[in-house]
């Protein structure tokens, strides 16, 4: 088995392009036969969410996605991973976070990806706050029991 | 007695009124659990943000530990609520 990849980790508050990064993972190479992309996006909860505020540990974020997006290198053979956080204001129907997984076959991109979020929900250190649009400045979004059972799958 | 820098985040940092301080620590306190029984003796704010020590999560030099790990050749040190990133 060859060596595992080294990840590309980047915590910013920009917005970022996923066409880009996927071609990123792609161009120029023959061996890849699977990209994998998913976004999250921040949701405007049924109208009533203006933007969230993204607090995040600057250094501590980008180690933790890193360790996280290493441990997923070792687990599946992938032949390529990014993994984008942002951080800051960012509204209703603005993109979060990207992981883009790269392999040849479709299984390890899927279940890199899948790894990826639910050990990011729980273990990356970012902190949501909601901005409604009515009472403005709303509170701190409460951690989800589903995330830790979601992350207890991969033991 | 050593200094460490103490950072704080999303509503411990609101509730604390505090961002980041450095801290002498006392020879007594060599534990996360240990610091946060410290700080809750400072101010009613501090009591206040430390009042639910079970909710917290600790981070040394970027990683997380659990609240009994030793706080000996600890540069930084964190406290936060559960992450809810992604």
């Amino acid at each position: 088995m060859t060596a595992p990849i080294t990840p590309k980790v980047i915590v910013q508050a920009e917005n970022f392009d996923v066409s880009l990064e996927e071609r990123e993972l792609r161009e120029g190479r023959l061996d890849v036969g699977a990209v994998l992309s998913f976004t999250g996006i921040c949701r405007d909860e049924g109208g009533l969410l203006e933007a969230l505020e993204l607090e995040h540990y600057p250094g501590m974020a980008e180690a933790e996605l890193t360790r996280i997006a290493v441990e997923a290198c070792k687990r599946w053979p992938l032949t390529g991973l990014t993994v984008i956080h942002r951080f800051g204001k960012i509204k209703s129907g603005e993109n979060i976070v990207l992981v883009v997984a790269a392999s040849a076959h479709r299984r390890a991109a899927f279940n890199a990806a899948d790894f990826l979020m639910d050990f990011l929900k729980t273990r990356a250190p970012f902190w949501k706050k909601e901005h409604f649009k009515q009472d403005g400045e709303g509170s701190w979004v409460a951690a989800k029991e589903k995330d830790d059972e979601d992350a207890a799958r991969w033991n | 007695m050593s200094t460490i820098k103490v950072r704080y985040f999303a509503w411990l940092r609101e509730r604390t009124g505090t961002a980041e301080e450095a801290i002498e620590l006392p020879d007594n306190v060599n534990t996360p659990a240990a610091l946060m029984e410290w700080l809750k003796q400072r101010d009613e704010a501090y009591a206040y943000a430390f009042e639910e020590t079970d909710a917290i999560r600790t981070a040394i030099d970027h990683e997380h530990v659990e609240h009994d790990h030793p706080l000996t050749g600890a540069r930084e040190i964190a406290f936060f609520p559960p992450m809810t990133g992604g």
